[in-house]
Parts: structure tokens; sequence; C-alpha cells
């Protein structure tokens, strides 16, 4: 058993969190007020390679596994969610499809870009009808010739606003249920294809999310990711493979709550001591801390399991609600401990507090989640549910 | 282009200094590379990229400055040369004929050095070491450009600026402002592991170790001494002025 990582990848967190602190924290409370992430942090952020942790060597990125893209996530995770989302997003669902099931061409086309951050990746599976339920989308695409005609809807497209390339799932064919869904490579400027405006979101500010629009979108057969009619177990790999990556950022999220609530409990003083004194604000650092450990060695084991070769389905959705629960609970405590100033929108707290929110709803709920579990649970028996 | 960056590791400006027996503790502190060597560094590597030239690195110092290493070269430094030899770690003397014997032997079109370490600020090594190999220097250069064999240093001059042209091989030394520095691309991280760095110890670069042994004696070490609150004076003006000068005086006595 070995829980260190190596030397390589000691050095590439730490200039990520040397990065990460000189770069953009100082900027996290701008970007939240303007809810734009500066071009100057992405260009930098392109620069030092944040946008090819998923990508392969060969074709510009860094292709780390799931450990080090949890490591690097994780250190990722201390500042602005909204600018963790753009990357997390992009190294996730954004790119994972294509290279996971893109063919040679695809792959040359899109991974170098992709690597550069000059193309940002997009997943768009939810519709108003369908999120976690994909048997019941309603965008369809029709083989005319050499091509697909798609028309339909999405929303609550991640990177939406800023993104290149789209990888949507679309059904084939009507009659196979979710038999009948096609994953598709779609470029921005495909002639019938519109993003939307920008939602006003509780949190994640500096990360927009939009609808899209296909209006006879024709794709060329090339464009398909995968084998036609697999878009469904399509979905779900690369929705695994983002789960993991998710949890890594509530744990640097969390870290990063637990270090400030440490902070403001020896700074502050109530009834001439220090909070951090009191036995009650002990207990709460304590369990915050324990809830991290426990998240920490968790998350490792999980991205361990994927980088084996395991499919780890049932662990990449129990990693997924457990991070978000943690990072909620963590979140809670932080405020708490902080009193009046986690309430004011000056402090970071009360941003951390909101963003923690959605990791319990996005890349699948945590109710999916526990579907998810249990389904796997009984599937090891032989029992189908 | 080649260009050769002579580096030092140091602590961290933000680390807490303590001593233990006379002694700098080492224990705990974060080191880095000396912030002005690190503008050298990045001199040198816009001039590789420029001219399609080579950059190594040569430092003294024991194992740990092998992460400095590490960083310069994850940044784009294409190889190292560390003296990692108790005889060279002396003074500035001694620093400065051990990296003349290790550049001696090379071919190089600039030498580029911080102006100064953070952690002694003696700002001598690197002009010792223009002396040693008989090449002339710049010193705490603001800008870099060339024309054909010259090169043309910018420096601040109280205010103004004072532009030097000098014929190459040359060193020059780096002053804040020269440019900002970048962070190693993460795919550069991966690759700095694969580079080659060259140890050597005194012997193998053909020095005599008494004939480099330091000729500065540090007598003592010390933290300097707590400041001491300050004193607000009060009544009116010429009261006041008065206070003050009597303090200055007497107190103080410093006029």
């Amino acid at each position: 058993m070995n829980f260190s990582f190596h030397d390589d990848l000691l050095e590439m967190k730490k200039m990520v969190q040397s990065f990460i602190a000189n770069e953009v924290e100082p900027y996290a409370m701008k970007i939240e007020e303007e809810d734009r992430v500066p071009d100057a942090i992405l260009d930098a952020s392109r620069r030092i390679g944040l946008f090819g942790l998923s990508i392969p060597e060969r074709y510009g990125g860094l292709g780390l596994d799931m450990v080090g893209k949890s490591a690097i996530f994780e250190e990722l995770g201390k500042t602005s969610n909204g600018y963790t989302t753009i990357l997390g997003a992009h190294n996730g669902i954004g790119s994972v499809g294509i290279v996971e099931l893109g063919n040679e061409e695809q792959k040359e086309r899109y991974l170098p870009r992709m690597a550069r951050g000059e193309w940002i990746g997009a997943f768009a599976l939810t519709e108003p009808e369908a999120g976690s339920n994909a048997a019941n989308l309603k965008t369809v695409a029709k083989r005319v010739g050499d091509r697909f005609v798609v028309n339909g809807q999405k929303i609550y497209c991640t990177n939406a606003p800023l993104a290149t390339v789209f990888t949507v799932m679309a059904v084939t064919d009507p009659e196979a249920g979710s038999r009948g869904i096609t994953s598709f490579l779609v470029e921005r400027e495909t002639p019938g294809f519109h993003v939307g405006a920008i939602e006003k979101k509780m949190g994640l500010h500096g990360s927009h999310t939009a609808q899209l629009y296909f209006e006879d979108m024709e794709v060329p057969i090339e464009n398909v990711l995968g084998i036609e009619g697999m878009g469904y177990v399509n979905a779900l790999k690369i929705l695994a493979n983002g789960r993991v990556g998710l949890a890594a950022r509530c744990l640097g999220s969390s870290e990063y709550l637990l270090d400030r609530s440490l902070k403001h409990a020896a700074e502050r003083s109530q009834f001439g001591k220090p909070l951090a004194s009191q036995q009650i604000i002990q207990h709460y650092v304590a369990e915050m801390a324990l809830e991290i450990e426990t998240l920490r060695a968790f998350l490792y084991r999980v991205a361990w399991m994927i980088d084996q070769g395991e499919q780890a389905v049932k662990e990449a959705a129990m990693v997924k609600l457990y991070a978000s629960e943690v990072y909620h609970r963590v979140a809670d405590y932080a405020v708490q401990i902080h009193g009046g100033i986690g309430f004011i929108a000056d402090y970071p707290i009360e941003r951390f507090y909101r963003d923690a929110r959605i990791t319990r709803i996005y890349e699948g709920t945590s109710e999916i989640q526990k579907n998810i579990i249990a389904d796997r649970l009984f599937r090891e028996r032989g029992v189908t549910i | 282009m080649n260009v050769i960056v002579c580096m030092k590791q140091t602590f961290d400006t933000e680390a807490k200094i303590t001593l233990t027996d006379g002694k700098i503790n080492e224990e705990g502190v974060q080191w880095i590379i000396n912030p002005y060597d690190e503008y050298a560094i990045e001199e040198a590597l816009k001039i590789k990229e420029a001219t399609e030239g080579t950059v190594t690195v040569v430092t003294i110092g024991p194992a740990r400055v092998e992460e400095a290493v590490r960083t310069a070269l994850a940044m784009g430094a294409d190889d190292a040369v560390i003296v990692d030899d108790p005889a060279a770690f002396g003074d500035e003397f001694t620093a400065a004929e051990v990296l003349a014997a290790v550049i001696r032997t090379r071919t190089y079109d600039v030498i580029l050095a911080g102006n100064q370490a953070v952690d002694d600020g003696s700002s001598q090594v690197a002009v010792r070491l223009a002396q040693l190999l008989d090449v002339p220097h710049v010193s705490t250069i603001t800008k870099l450009t060339f024309d054909g064999a010259v090169a043309v240093a910018e420096r601040d001059a109280e205010g103004d600026t004072e532009v030097v042209e000098v014929k190459l091989p040359a060193l020059f030394t780096a002053q804040q402002g020269l440019n900002e520095p970048r962070y190693p691309s993460l795919l550069g991280i991966r690759k700095a592991s694969k580079k080659p760095v060259e140890h050597v110890t005194v012997a193998g670069i053909g020095l005599a170790e008494n004939a480099i042994a330091k000729r500065v004696a540090v007598t003592e070490t010390f933290i300097p001494a707590q400041k001491g609150a300050g004193r607000i004076l009060t009544g009116d003006t010429p009261e006041r002025v008065r206070e003050l000068v009597r303090e200055l005086r007497q107190t103080s006595k410093v006029i």
C-alpha cells in the first residue's frame, strides 16, 4: 500500500497551489461581483496547461490519470468555484468523451486545440423533460444521407457561452428507448445551432450555463461519437469520470473552509478568549477535519480504482454523493464558526456556502447517486430492480 | 544564443527566520529560487525562445537545491550543473571562483544572474564572476535587447534610464522590473524530471579546496531587536518640535 503521490505530481500540485493563491484567489471577489472570469486568468491557466489535464500527451495535453487529475482538482477547489467549474467541466464531461470514445480523426481535430484551451468543451444531456432520466430525451437526430438533422433543446449546459465543442446526446431511434440515443460532437459554428441567454444562478458566478437550441442543425456522420445507439451508455461513462473530479473539487473547497475557520477561530475573541478555546468550536473543527480526511481517503481510493481499469460506477456515485454532502456540511459549520461575517458578501465564506449547494444537484443529484448505488448493490447480488 | 544562468536557492522571503546556536535554523524553512534569479531565468528563456539557443542553470548548494533546479528546468531551462560539495559553500569569493571554474569550459553568449540574493544581499558574486571570466558586465538591468553581437541593456539611473551597449559575451544582473517570471507549465514539470542535471565537486572542476577557502569570517549572526512601542508627542507645535529634537539628540543620538 502506498498513499503518496509521485514526485512530479507533488511538484504540479505545489505549482498549481501557488498559481491559485497568487493569480486567481486575489480576484475571486471580482469574479463573483462581475460574474465573469477575467481573460487574463483564463489565458494564464491556458499557458500552464490547466485545460489539458485529461488529454493525452500525444495531443498536447498532460494525460493525467484519475489520481493525478483529482490532485490538481483538489487545488482548484480552493478558490472561486466558478473559475473551477469552467476548468472542471472542460477537463471532465466536456472532453472525456472524445478522449475515451473518439476515433483518431476526431481526436486529431479536437484534442490539441482543447488541450491548449483554444476550444473549450461542454456536455449537453439535460433537457426540460429529461435530466438523469436520459431515456426521456426529446432532442431528435434524423439520418438524412451522410448527415444527421438535429432538432431539439438542451438546458443547464455548463460552459455553453464559452465553448466551441459540445458533446450532445440525441435520439436517433425513438423506438429503442435508452438504446436509441447517440452522442454527437457539435461545433458552435454549425448552422442551426443557437446558444441561449446566460442563466442567473444562486452561485458559481463566473461559470456560465445556458440553453442550447437546435433548429434543423446538420451534423455530418463523422461527428458521431462512439457507436450509434450507445449514447446513453456513453453518457453514463462520461458522467462517472466527471463525478470523481467533482468530488476532488469539493474536497479542495472543504479544506479551504476548514483553513479559514481555524484562522478565524484563532484570531477572533469572544467572552475574553479566542473562539478556538471554546469547546463547541473545537468540536466543530474536529467534525469538519474528520469529514475531510474521510473524504480524502475515499476519493483517492476511487480514483485509484479507476486508474486500475475498474468501472467503479457504484464507488464514483458514492464519492460524488459523499463529497457534495461533506462540502455542504463543512460550509455550514464554516458559516456558523464565522458568525455574522460568514453571512457578509465581502467575505468569501457565504460564497462557498452558496456554491456548495449545486454540488448536490449537478452531474447527478444526491438522490440519483443513491439510485445508482442501490441498483449496483442489487445487481452485484443478481437482483434487478 | 546560449545562455548560462547563475541561480541561488534561498529561504522564502516570507519565512520566519530563527537561530539555533548562532546559525540560521533550516528546519521547516520553505526554500525558493532567489527572486532576482527568477528574473534572470525568465530573461534567459525569452532569449532562448527568440534565438533558438539553450539555457543552462548553474548553482552551488546541498541536495536541497535540486528542487530549485527542477523548477528552473520546468520553466524551460535545458540542463543544469549543481556543485554539491561543502568545499564550495564559502563566501562570495568562493562562489565566484567555483562558478567561474564551471562556466569557463563552456561556450556561451550571455550569462545572467540576479543582482543580489535576498538572503545575504551582497550583490558581489556575479560581478566577481565577470571579472574572473574577463567578460564585460552590466548590473541591475531592467531591459535587454540584442543587435547582432552587441547587447543593449537599460538600467535605472536615479529616475532616468541609462542605456549601455556591450559586446558579447557579457554578463548581466537582473533587477526587479526586467520581466514577469512565468509559472512552470504542468507539462514542463513532467519534462523537467527527464532533463540532464550534472552533479560536480570542487575537485571535479579542477579547483584546490584551500585555494577557494572563504576569506570572510562571520563573527556573529543575530536577529534584530524587537522594535519598542512608539511615542506620540503632545502639546503645541513648538513644544513638540523641542521635544522631538531633544529625543533625537539625547535618546536616539542621531543628530
